[in-house]
């Protein structure tokens, strides 16, 4: 608790930056990785698998470098949120290197391994982060982008409209030689500086001229104006691109931080009635909704006739049959979910292979990066920072419960990926950009308070003059 | 701000918590059945994860396993010498299902029976690799390579019983299937189990055991069973009241015999031996429909049975006058399977006690141990040993000297009872060829056969239960005998 008494800025002077304690989790974090994947090996061939030191080497690695960057550029951050992201990505790199070694994803022809380039990715990922830790020695200078965030944000978005839809979503860009990105990922974390950016100016005139209605607090007309047009957008976004995902996590975003700005618990029914009318009216006339709710309902409904309730009704089998143990690493038939196991559906691998106790465990490290982040954003001595940090930390809470309560039925599958764990490129680095953005941001909050400029007439007042 | 800011934590927490206990709740409450659920291959993989047991004929397993690596099912069943061994062992397929014995014994050849429970809590700790128990059978190998070789590329069925315990000792039906091409799940065992189905010979369908025929002649040694059992005749050599010709009742047809006979007031044994249509008709007439199907009930009629493989019912139904009159000749709306006409001759055989007939003489754990061995148990008792030994005398006149001489084996006395059964529309159709009979040592008799051959290619003057059946008969005996 010593570290809560450090968040006013006259707290106490030496709170202990925890660094050694960082190293000794990552290090922690790395050896878990390496152990998932020598049990990978031992279940599937019989020995230790010969990729096993390099991906050690290369996580070790990724996760050293983060770690003196942040010892360097950032000595005061909070010390879970590196560890906590090292062992998730490493967790998910042993399973979807477990993934490659499926015999049945082998037989497949356009089947591609992609563990290497997971590695490669997190790497980029890191990098990213250290870059940002760099570059950005103080959050607060973002705030100086809002309104250059938004249209970079609105570009990233409108982006993939343009290209032709992967698997039935519009969300995928395509460079030649690059790749395929996803640009709503790294939209995410420009949208939250636009939402923190604009929400701290904003904040008074939304919070206090209102009108009282029939108990709730109706904001002013022109006040309203951009909470419709995000909703408006968030709708597009599902209409054109069929993103449900996307479109619940802006959002669920942007009320989040109008709450958290404003301090009106009006926003929230708002925005609640607002996703509400748009995902029914949405789902009244767009069949790929239609499926994905028809598939949630019931997915052993549409067993052999739809493909999504037939991945659903896989996915809800592979985490049944783990149980409470799991079948072991490598042990079990997640591959026979197929199309997006190693993605989407990461997790159903972890339900199955690691049972009930890892997947409680994995939800666990989720919600303490959630946790470490609104502690951030309680520690933050700024309004701006306080928005970024739980505009951040939200998102992704919001992501995690979307896609986790996806794969797992509870409520209807919409096709985002796992931070840190899934395989893919641009989840993996932008999510690594907003680890280092919270980090940045708790650094400063946990900053001890510079000693106060000795003040020569106070000094003046003890000097007993002879 | 930090008001908000809390509650937007709580807000968080309480979305982990839901995913919490979401999974709890499919990984804890509902595991159970959705590792049950029909759709879950994981089933399908474990079952075929490891070694199946064998179906085991004179200590030699006729099935085994091989290791396949072109789906994610390890093992695949194979059969040696399949197309004889089908009408015992049924299929097992990874795409098809099982039937006959693989399918009615799979708990114990796969390893998952609750009779095997300790076995495998044992082998749990002990670290062995989990096999299937193994399925031994009464099946004689020779008997089954002689019935099989016999029967040739001719459609029919064999059954061979010991009439003392009701051990099935062969059992083949052609033609046959190699289990083994439709055993894994690619589209070419589809393709080859679709052409089997369509195969306009049904060469899956298990002659001995789902198909009934007209039993013919055969059914003459029921009738005299029921002469004998109700008082009718007592002596075999006496006289019988038989007209020549005789006219069916509420008919003006008359009943005709095979050729110029003497069958005028013939003896039982005569009637037997030439096979007297008048004798046997008016005979069942005499005794009427009801007495009738009593006999041929105790004998097993009308009821399916079970080997454990189920055989079907054999029929002797209520009847008018006439069709009883005919039904007592095998030429009516009665029908049997090759078992159970192997049933009538080897409770005759066994002087007048039906033995259930079976086929699972042992089921063995995965280690070898016992775990059950068949204790032989009377079905019936269809008639008095006094009498069943009348009849005995009588069938094996028919083999030394009458239609039956082909299934005379030097040194062995055998009875039997040839049959040439009419069938279809006016008896347009050929006939099938019928014999039953059993052979008969100082101790006792070994061997019980029935068996049938529906020959389409044969020349229909040819075709009769002497001609065509006994000489399959014979050597099967042959093979009981020689191998005793």
């Amino acid at each position: 608790m010593s570290v809560v008494t450090n968040t006013t800025t006259i707290g106490a002077i030496d709170a202990p930056s925890r660094r050694n304690t960082e190293l000794a989790l990552v290090a922690f974090a790395v050896l878990i990785s390496v152990f998932a994947y020598a049990n990978v090996g031992l279940a599937l061939h019989g020995e230790l698998p010969a990729g096993m030191l390099g991906y050690g080497l290369g996580l070790a690695l990724l996760g050293g470098v983060a770690h003196i960057a942040v010892r360097r550029f950032a000595p005061y951050a909070d010390p879970l949120l590196l560890p906590l992201a090292t062992l998730l990505n490493g967790l998910g790199l042993a399973l979807i290197w477990r993934l490659d070694q499926s015999e049945r994803f082998q037989s497949i022809k356009t089947f591609a391994p992609a563990a290497s380039k997971q590695l490669m990715f997190s790497a980029v990922g890191v990098a990213l982060m250290v870059v940002v830790l760099i570059a950005l020695k103080d959050h607060r200078i973002l705030q100086r982008y809002t309104y250059i965030s938004m249209l970079v944000a609105l570009v990233l978005l409108i982006l993939p409209m343009f290209f032709p839809s992967v698997n039935g979503a519009k969300i995928w860009i395509k460079i030649p030689g690059v790749g395929t990105i996803q640009p709503g990922e790294f939209a995410k974390i420009i949208i939250a500086v636009f939402f923190a950016g604009y929400l701290m100016v904003k904040r008074d005139a939304l919070a206090l001229a209102s009108r009282r209605f029939m108990g709730l607090y109706l904001p002013r007309g022109r006040d309203l104006g951009p909470i419709l047009m995000v909703w408006a957008f968030s709708i597009l976004i599902l209409v054109f691109e069929t993103d449900l995902g996307s479109s619940l996590l802006f959002f669920g975003m942007f009320v989040v931080m109008l709450y958290v700005a404003t301090e009106r618990t009006s926003w929230i029914v708002f925005g609640l009635l607002m996703s509400g009318a748009g995902a029914v009216g949405v789902a009244t006339f767009e069949p790929h909704v239609q499926d994905r709710v028809t598939a949630w309902l019931d997915p052993f409904a549409g067993w052999g006739k739809e493909a999504a309730s037939e991945q659903m009704a896989k996915s809800l089998m592979a985490f049944g049959s783990g149980g409470t143990l799991g079948t072991g690493l490598g042990q079990g038939n997640s591959d026979l979910i197929g199309f997006a196991a190693n993605s989407d559906f990461i997790l159903a691998t972890v339900g199955e292979e690691l049972g009930l106790a890892g997947m409680m465990a994995i939800l666990l490290v989720y919600g303490l990066i959630v946790e470490r982040g609104v502690r951030t954003a309680l520690a933050a001595r700024d309004p701006f920072g306080k928005l970024l940090a739980i505009g951040l930390s939200g998102s992704f809470a919001i992501q995690v419960f979307v896609v986790a309560g996806g794969v797992m039925g509870l409520i209807p599958l919409t096709g985002m990926t796992m931070p840190f764990m899934a395989a893919g490129g641009s989840s993996v680095i932008a999510n690594w950009a907003l680890i280092g953005i919270l980090i940045r941001i708790s650094d400063t909050a946990r900053r001890p308070a510079p000693a106060p400029a000795p003040s020569p007439d106070a000094e003046m007042t003890q000097v007993v003059r002879p | 701000m930090n008001k908000p800011l809390r509650r937007i934590a709580l807000f968080c927490g309480i979305l982990v918590l839901a995913l919490l206990v979401r999974t709890n709740y499919i990984q804890y409450v509902r595991a159970d059945e959705l590792n049950a659920n029909e759709h879950n291959r994981r089933v399908q993989i474990e079952r075929y994860a490891h070694e199946r047991g064998n179906i085991i004929v004179d200590g030699e397993p006729v099935t085994g396993s091989v290791e396949t690596t072109d789906s994610d099912f390890t093992y695949k069943r194979v059969w040696k010498n399949g197309p004889m061994w089908a009408p015992v062992t049924g299929y097992s397929s990874q795409a098809f299902d099982s039937s006959q014995l693989e399918s009615i014994e799979d708990g114990i050849l796969t390893g998952n029976s609750d009779q095997l429970f300790f076995d495998r809590t044992l082998s749990m700790f002990t670290g062995e690799q989990k096999t299937g128990g193994n399925i031994v059978t009464t099946l004689n190998g020779a008997a089954q390579k002689a019935a099989f070789k016999g029967l040739g590329d001719k459609k029919g069925a064999v059954a061979a019983l010991d009439p003392q315990t009701g051990a099935v000792l062969a059992l083949a039906s052609t033609p046959s299937y190699d289990p083994s091409v439709f055993a894994g799940n690619s589209m070419k065992d589809s393709d080859a189990r679709q052409k089997l189905l369509q195969d306009k010979d049904k060469p899956m369908l298990n002659r001995a055991l789902r198909e009934t025929y007209p039993p013919g002649s055969t059914f003459k040694v029921v009738t005299a069973a029921a002469a004998l059992e109700n008082g009718l005749y007592t002596d075999i050599d006496e006289e019988t009241d038989s007209p020549l010709p005789w006219r069916l009742p509420l008919s003006t047809n008359l009943l005709q015999n095979e050729g110029n006979i003497p069958c005028e007031n013939a003896s039982l044994r005569e009637a037997l031996r030439w096979s007297c249509n008048t004798v046997f008709g008016k005979m069942s007439n005499d005794l009427g429909n009801a007495k009738m199907i009593e006999q041929a009930d105790k004998f097993g009629f009308n009821k399916e049975v079970f080997t454990p493989v189920r055989a079907d019912a054999s029929v002797y139904p209520k009847d008018n006058q006439p069709q009883n009159a005919m039904a007592g000749i095998g030429q009516a709306s009665n029908r049997a399977t090759p078992l159970q006409m192997a049933m009538v001759a080897s409770a005759i055989a066994n002087d007048g006690k039906l033995m259930q007939p079976y086929m699972v003489a042992q089921r063995q754990a995965p280690n070898l141990d016992v775990i059950y061995t068949h204790e032989k148990e009377q079905l019936s008792r269809p008639l008095s040993a006094e009498n069943a030994q009348k009849v005995q005398q009588m069938m094996e006149t028919v083999v030394a000297d009458g239609t039956g001489t082909n299934a005379q084996i030097a040194g062995v006395t055998v009875g039997g009872k040839t049959g040439t059964a009419q069938h279809g529309l006016n008896n347009s159709e050929k006939p099938y060829a019928w014999f039953i009979s059993y052979a008969k040592t100082d101790s006792g008799s070994p061997v019980a056969v029935a068996v049938v051959v529906e020959d389409g290619n044969a020349n229909r003057d040819d075709i009769s239960g002497g001609g065509l059946a006994a000489p399959i008969a014979k050597n099967v005996m042959k093979a009981v005998l020689d191998g005793k």
